[in-house]
C-alpha cells in the first residue's frame, strides 16, 4: 500500500511516490529539480531543497527501511514563505519516535581519528530548513517542513558574498 | 565513480569526474580514493570544480579518505563550488580541511611546503 498525499497539503503542486533506495533517491531528486515548484528557485535555493531533500529521502532509505523496502512520498506546495514538504513513509519509527536533536558530531578539538564520517545529516537538515515536524501517525512517518526561499535560511543569513 | 589523477614531484592531484558525491556513491568514491592514492606524494589534493553537490554521506567519505591518508599523508581540497562550500561551512569541516580555490594555487601550496 502507498502512502496516502498528506492531508496538510491539499493541493501539492508535486506529488512523486517511489522506492527508497539510495538510486531511486537520486533519480527522483533530478525529478523533481526540474519540475514546478522547485524549478523556478534560484540555483542557490534549489542547491538548498536538494541537500534538505536528499538528507531526508537517504535517511528514509538507510534507516526508516533498513530491514527491507519501501516507498515514500514527497509532497512540494508554494507557500509565501518557501516550499512546503511533506514527506511520508511506512518504514521504521524514528527512536522513541521523535526526531534526532542533529547536534554536530565531533568539535574543533576532536583528534583526526576520531574525526566522525556520519551524524551529519539531520544537522543540515535542521541548519537549513524551517518548521520541522515529525508525527507517526497509523504506521506512517510523516515529516513536515519549509525550505525558505530567497536564501533566506533559519541559519544562513548574512553572510553571503 | 570516475577519478582523474595527476602526478607531480610533492603532490598528487585526483580530480572527481562526476557531478555529485552523494548516498548512492559515497563507498564507491572512498574505495577509488584509496585506490588511487595507493602510493605516490605524500600530499593528495582533491579538485572537487565538477561536483556541484555533495550531501552528508559524501561529506563522510571525504573524512574517511583523510582518515585513512593520516598520520604520513594529508588530503587537501581544491575549487569547491557554492552548494559543496556550504555543506563543509555548516558541519565546520571548513576548519578541518585545508581548503584552496584554484588547483593551481594548492599545487603550489604543496609544492613550497
Amino acid at each position: 500500500m502507498q502512502p496516502a498525499p498528506d492531508p496538510d497539503l491539499r493541493t501539492p503542486d508535486l506529488y512523486l511516490v517511489f522506492e527508497a533506495d539510495t538510486v531511486s533517491v537520486r533519480q527522483s531528486l533530478r525529478q523533481m529539480l526540474a519540475l514546478a515548484p522547485l524549478a523556478g528557485l534560484s540555483v542557490e535555493d534549489r542547491g538548498v531543497a536538494e541537500l534538505v531533500l536528499a538528507e531526508v529521502l537517504n535517511n528514509v532509505a538507510e534507516h526508516a527501511y533498513s530491514d527491507g523496502g519501501g516507498t515514500v512520498s514527497v509532497s512540494l506546495a508554494r507557500d509565501p514563505a518557501g516550499i512546503r514538504c511533506r514527506v511520508v513513509d511506512r518504514g521504521r519509527a524514528m527512536p522513541g519516535e521523535r526526531l534526532p536533536q542533529g547536534h554536530l558530531p565531533g568539535g574543533p578539538d576532536t583528534a583526526l581519528e576520531d574525526l566522525p564520517e556520519g551524524g551529519f545529516g539531520w544537522h543540515l537538515i535542521r541548519s537549513l530548513c524551517a518548521d520541522l515536524a515529525y508525527t507517526r501517525v497509523d504506521g506512517q512517518n510523516r515529516l513536515g517542513f519549509l525550505l525558505p526561499t530567497n536564501g533566506q535560511g533559519p541559519s544562513d543569513n548574512g553572510d553571503r558574498s | 565513480m570516475q577519478l582523474q589523477t595527476q602526478t607531480r614531484p610533492k603532490v598528487i592531484s585526483v580530480q572527481v569526474m562526476e557531478d555529485r558525491i552523494d548516498a548512492a556513491t559515497a563507498i564507491q568514491f572512498k574505495e577509488k580514493m584509496r585506490d588511487v592514492t595507493r602510493d605516490g606524494p605524500a600530499r593528495v589534493v582533491l579538485d572537487l570544480a565538477r561536483v556541484q553537490f555533495l550531501d552528508s554521506s559524501g561529506l563522510g567519505a571525504i573524512v574517511a579518505v583523510k582518515k585513512l591518508l593520516a598520520p604520513d599523508r594529508t588530503l587537501e581540497l581544491a575549487c569547491l563550488t557554492p552548494t559543496v562550500e556550504k555543506v563543509f561551512r555548516l558541519t565546520r569541516m571548513d576548519g578541518i580541511f585545508t581548503i584552496h580555490s584554484s588547483l593551481e594555487v594548492a599545487v603550489a601550496h604543496a609544492a613550497s611546503a
